[in-house]
């Protein structure tokens, strides 16, 4: 059992949960994940580790509320626990000094960008980290991101925050000021991935990407994650979860992410309605 | 009784779920013998003065003497004698192929059918279970070393059942949430309830056996540091895990499993019972299995259990060549899975979501014999058809799980990842560490792994009581022990 012991709300649907899980924590590196089940009939579901505290023996998860496991752990209260945490799982990110460094993070990503970006800045790249959010609302981790970036350009799809645009036309605007990028790592949702590797594939920019296809037991022995990359069948969880974006099909990665979308609902409801009627009982 | 009377008492069956009732079931086929029939089958042995049967058993359990106590009554006896040596004997009486094993060397099976030696285990195993009274067997006094075994499969719970007997500590490190291996993930519930994988775990924690669940050994630690972490010895049964597919086109369009997943969803995490258990799993009208092994049968009666109109299992040989244990492929039939024989897939089709749809298949004819002794498939020109479908479960095999060679660099693996280890010792090239199961052997059975997990335990044992034994080279095989481990 591992419990939690802080949680927050960073943005509408979007959580943090810091939970107990000693052993990760000492062992974890950036761009490594867990496998968590919440309970007896739980599913298991990847959560990319955002942070950690050894000191605690905690890890720190950020999530946003896209179905019936998310909604299930955003109602979880500091002293409940988890049922099983398995980790860390993945190889980690490979951490060099390239010299300047591109991260981006769209939506939840930026949870999955901002260990990456802080173990880049800590092998003494320059790190340019770029933020998107559909809009202001959905923005978190500014400062925390800001404090490990050499330079921050924040945009919002609507303009409410930052510069409107998408993360795109931000990364454009470093490459026209003629910043030598040796690196991009872009994570975020598949189609912003899709198209930050269309472009540095235009500009010959070595890119990581970070995928989160659906995963049962993160250690190699299903082969539900697979992907395809440079046209080889690859499993994300041991082979992964970073891949040269230039080498990655997303169409069949968009396509496999839906392959549940019906079930994904049928749960969903299910649980919201269950909800709905504890409440009117309780009223 | 003599020998004349024995021999005329017909082999009693198994009462069982009738065909149509279990095929939309998860229970339990097999109800099992109850006290009556075991005791008429018990007669049936012949008491041999020397027991060939035994020597078809890797686990070497006493078989007349276990046979002699069910037939005189003394169930409590029968089962201590059974777990004198098996420390899993519920699951052994399920899933052992016992035709090719002990059964295949009884006397009584060279004019008559053999004695139903693996029933009469399991009979005795569930009798003690029912009870609730399991008795614990006397430990040797505690030697204090320490022994790590990483995979609590078949192989693993044999090395720890043992070893705990022999005195030592030992810690089980266990990738997923529930331990068992295969008999968890693979095994499905209509075959090997889950209760019973639990009760059998159970008795072997009462037994002092520490259990780490949600520990991947590879990634949290290493062999190097479990090493250092003070434990004396350690057995790697990590099992061959890693699906294979055929890589022919399509293979990822969803829809499309590995038999591995498909099994994992519904037995370890009751995607059957979805949307109780959040967990879920295709609904299908017609599911393709292709392979011809245990994994095939086990899923094609799963998808039948989870509701498809139609299960076809397609392989490329014919049914004599099938490894599969004989009664799971009646069972099948008898549940109207459909076989497709002598036919191969070369690929599948998707609609525009990238699900799959159809599939392409070639038939096939055999050829000459090669390397397995089996007669090679050879495509027929020109007889490819297309059959339309929505689910495919790729059954073919498995190799290695690769994450303890890849992070143990001085653990010498061959050409296809499986660790180099001696069977007749379990020893590998790194001291101080042993193997056994699949992930030395590649995909074999549940019996050959704890065969493995026991002769392990024999030898960690003499490894640690005197460590000059690792230098020593292994006693030249006998050939008796040889045949024993062809079965």
């Amino acid at each position: 059992m591992h419990k939690i012991v802080r949680t927050d709300t960073l943005a509408p649907s979007m959580f943090l949960m810091e939970l107990e899980a000693p052993k990760i924590a000492e062992k974890r590196k950036a761009g490594q994940f867990i496998i968590l089940r919440i309970d007896e009939k739980g599913e298991r579901v990847p959560f990319t580790i955002s942070d950690s505290d050894t000191a605690r023996g905690t890890l720190t998860l950020i999530y946003q509320v896209v179905g019936k496991t998310t909604a299930q752990m955003s109602a979880l209260r500091v002293g409940d626990s988890i049922l099983d945490v398995v980790g860390p799982l993945g190889k980690p990110t490979h951490i060099e000094n390239f010299g300047t460094v591109c991260c981006i993070g769209g939506g939840t990503g930026i949870a999955i960008a901002y260990p990456i970006a802080k173990a880049l800045g800590g092998a003494g790249n320059t790190v340019i980290s770029i933020l998107g959010a559909r809009t202001k609302d959905l923005l978190f981790y500014e400062d925390e991101v800001r404090a490990i970036s050499n330079e921050l350009l924040v945009c919002t799809d609507d303009g409410s925050y930052g510069q409107k645009g998408l993360v795109t036309e931000m990364l454009k605007q470093l490459i026209d000021r003629g910043e030598k990028l040796k690196m991009v790592v872009a994570i975020g949702p598949v189609p912003m991935m899709k198209f930050v590797a269309r472009m540095t594939k235009e500009y010959e920019i070595p890119t990581i990407v970070s995928l989160n296809p659906i995963m049962i037991d993160g250690s190699g022995m299903c082969g539900c994650c697979r992907v395809s990359v440079g046209g080889a069948t690859k499993f994300v969880c041991v082979d992964g979860p970073e891949f040269d974006a230039h080498q990655v099909d997303f169409e069949l990665l968009t396509k496999r992410l839906a392959t549940y979308r019906d079930k994904e609902t049928e749960s969903y409801n299910r649980y919201k309605h269950s909800k709905e009627e504890c409440k009117i009982g309780r009223g | 009784m003599d020998p004349k009377e024995r021999m005329k008492i017909p082999r009693q069956k198994m009462p069982e779920q009738k065909p149509d009732v279990r095929a939309k079931n998860f229970n339990e086929v097999p109800f099992g013998y109850t006290e009556e029939l075991a005791l008429k089958e018990a007669n049936r042995c012949l008491q041999c003065k020397k027991p060939s049967c035994m020597k078809g058993c890797p686990v070497e359990i006493n078989i007349p003497s276990f046979i002699k106590l069910i037939a005189e009554g003394h169930h409590w006896e029968a089962i201590r004698k059974i777990k004198e040596t098996n420390s899993l004997p519920a699951v052994c009486g399920r899933v052992c192929p016992q035709e090719s094993q002990c059964e295949s060397y009884c006397i009584v099976g060279k004019k008559a059918e053999p004695v139903a030696i693996g029933r009469l285990e399991r009979f005795a195993a569930d009798y003690e279970r029912r009870s609730g009274k399991v008795v614990k067997p006397g430990l040797a006094p505690p030697t204090g070393k320490r022994v790590a075994i990483v995979g609590s499969g078949p192989a693993g719970l044999t090395a720890a059942g043992d070893l705990i007997r022999m005195g030592h500590k030992v810690v089980i490190f266990e990738a997923l949430h529930k331990a068992g291996g295969v008999l968890v993930y693979g095994i499905p519930e209509f075959r090997l309830p889950k209760e019973i994988v639990q009760a059998e775990v159970d008795f072997l924690a009462d037994l002092g056996i520490e259990i780490h669940l949600n520990t991947v050994v590879g990634k949290a630690d290493t062999l190097d540091d479990l090493l250092s972490d003070g434990f004396d010895a350690i057995f790697v049964g990590t099992g061959a895990g890693a699906p294979l597919f055929m890589n022919i086109p399509g293979e990822n369009l969803s829809g499309v499993y590995s038999a591995n997943e498909y099994l994992t969803r519904s037995n370890l995490m009751k995607a059957y019972l979805f949307p109780d258990y959040d967990t879920p799993i295709a609904t299908s009208r017609i599911v393709a299995v292709v392979g011809g092994g245990n994994v095939a049968m086990d899923s094609a009666r799963t998808a039948l259990r989870l509701g498809a109109e139609q299960v076809h299992l397609i392989y490329r040989r014919s049914k004599e060549e099938m490894p599969a244990r004989s009664e799971e492929v009646h069972h099948a039939e008898e549940e109207g899975v459909i076989f497709d024989l002598l036919t191969n897939p070369i690929r599948y089709i998707g609609d525009d979501k990238g699900r799959v749809v159809a599939v392409e298949c070639q038939k096939m004819e055999l050829g000459e014999p090669d390397q397995s002794g089996r007669r090679r498939p050879v495509p027929i020109k020109g007889s490819e058809y297309t059959m339309e479908l929505d689910t495919v479960i790729v059954a073919i095999g498995n190799g290695p799980n690769p994450l303890v060679p890849s992070t143990t660099p001085d653990l010498e693996v061959n050409r296809k990842g499986n660790i180099t280890a001696d069977l007749q010792t379990c020893k590998t090239s790194k001291r101080g560490v042993f193997a056994g199961g699949d992930i030395v052997r590649g995909a074999a059975t549940v019996i050959l792994a704890m065969g493995d997990g026991k002769v392990a335990a024999r030898s960690i044992d003499a490894y640690l009581k005197d460590p000059g034994w690792w230098d020593r080279p292994a006693p030249e095989p006998t050939p008796e022990k040889e045949e024993k481990k062809a079965g």
